[in-house]
């Protein structure tokens, strides 16, 4: 990771935290949807990152979240889980001939049906840990998969929205 | 002992995620309890500030609107003021210290609330420095909204009705049956009564307003009306939904008021070993 990627990055998750604080905060579509598009940060980050900075990126980034959404720990509960499975998520779906070190996991680089498999479960079971967390007690296992599972079609369709739109694709080394 | 250290070395990634999710599900847990004293949240000066801002901007597109409704309401208070203050030449009488006035109102701007988790919380643009207490009682001039949490110097922040951790002692207005307003968790426009024992004769429409006796809120502020009543799982009680009278996806102003007399009351209790459940 070169300087000018992390400064993109920076960038690039500086505008996606701003968009989610002042934007999808108040959004709920038909009161179940939520959209957690700053999750886009966690997913793009580079391949080759260790697995320890991510676990305390998705950390951080989760527990700044909760300051603005007054859920204190619960986005960062479900962010942290988020990047402790990603490296073994993204194993699991290696393409044939594994990852260059450059490889970002985004919609642009590795094309439609791989960025699916890769990105859905993921926001799935971080919308399931989130719901569960913040319904807990109240009971309602079906609110709570309701919830998960509109509020997770919102965010990947967004997802694909402004990665179509805003992301570049690299040109050849 | 090496290979333990080698071992534990390998699985440091997952032990710092443990660590972390315990650190989080701490925070998640001491931040929950009412009256827990929060840390980060939406009051502390950085996302106090920018929450503010923001709401600056939306709130110039709603002004008209807020204009009507305080305008509404002072004619209202108006109307209430002229039946208090008779025509000068009746008699009027001294009152008595029990009927003196123990609540002191102020008026605060909501900056920031969410709606759609279990636990909802609101920010207001008031804090510390404006006299705000922690417990203070939040309403509106449609019913009661929430109770602050913890105060910052410049803001604070209340925990919304629409929280399943705030039970609200409230009463039935035409037959005075007390019981408590809790959110269920599900919709925001609707919540329940609690402990209503079964023989009681409720009816739907009723009003419900709130009691005076956990000494947040004065007694008479409305809360909401019945809007379904059914014989409860459990034996002995009945299964009230209210329609909150409050509309809690457009609230802008609101209403503080404090209990200035909370402190000998709870001393009050100490001595006489209750416990003051809010």
């Amino acid at each position: 990771m070169n300087i000018r990627t992390f400064i993109s990055f920076f960038l690039m998750g500086l505008i996606l935290v701003a968009v989610q604080i002042f934007l999808l905060k108040n959004l709920a579509l038909f009161g179940v949807a939520l959209c957690f598009l700053y999750l886009l940060i966690i997913l793009s980050l580079p391949v080759s990152i260790g697995h320890i900075p991510l676990i305390l990126l998705s950390f951080g980034i989760g527990l700044f979240i909760d300051m603005f959404y007054d859920t204190m720990g619960i986005h960062a509960a479900s962010a942290t889980f988020i990047g402790f499975i990603r490296p073994y998520w993204l194993k699991v779906i290696s393409p044939t001939g594994g990852y260059d070190d450059s490889n970002e996991p985004t919609l642009k680089e590795m094309g439609m049906g791989w960025y699916f498999t890769y990105a859905v479960p993921m926001i799935f079971f971080f919308s399931l840990i989130f719901f569960s967390i913040d319904q807990w007690g109240t009971g309602g296992f079906f609110g709570v998969l309701n919830k998960s599972f509109f509020s997770s079609t919102l965010t990947f369709l967004l997802a694909i929205l402004v990665q179509l739109l805003f992301f570049k694709k690299r040109r050849g080394i | 002992m090496l290979r333990i250290l080698q071992f534990l070395y390998s699985l440091r990634s997952f032990l710092l995620f443990v660590l972390l999710e315990v650190v989080a599900v701490w925070m998640i847990v001491s931040n929950n309890s009412p009256q827990g004293a929060a840390f980060f949240n939406s009051s502390t000066a950085l996302t106090g500030s920018v929450l503010k801002t923001q709401s600056d901007v939306v709130d110039f597109f709603t002004l008209a609107e807020a204009n009507k409704e305080l305008t509404e309401q002072n004619a209202a208070l108006l109307e209430k003021l002229t039946r208090i203050n008779p025509a000068s030449d009746s008699v009027t009488f001294e009152l008595d210290s029990a009927f003196e006035a123990s609540f002191k109102f102020k008026s605060a701007r909501v900056i920031s609330q969410t709606l759609r988790f279990a636990q909802n919380h609101i920010t207001l643009n008031k804090g510390e420095k404006d006299g705000i207490k922690p417990g203070m009682g939040i309403f509106n001039q449609d019913g009661v909204v929430g109770r602050v949490k913890t105060v910052s110097k410049n803001y604070s922040v209340g925990i919304s009705l629409l929280n399943t951790g705030l039970l609200i002692s409230s009463k039935i207005k035409s037959n005075d049956v007390f019981g408590s307003v809790n959110w269920d968790g599900k919709n925001p426009d609707e919540a329940k009564l609690l402990y209503v024992p079964r023989h009681v004769k409720a009816s739907v429409g009723d009003t419900i307003i709130t009691s005076g006796f956990n000494s947040i809120f004065p007694s008479g502020i409305q809360i909401g009306t019945i809007k379904e009543i059914n014989p409860g799982k459990e034996q002995n009680y009945l299964d009230i939904l209210i329609a909150l009278s409050a509309d809690f996806s457009r609230i802008n102003y609101v209403y503080l008021v404090e209990n200035t007399q909370i402190g000998e009351l709870d001393s009050l209790y100490q001595q006489a070993e209750i416990r003051n459940e809010y």
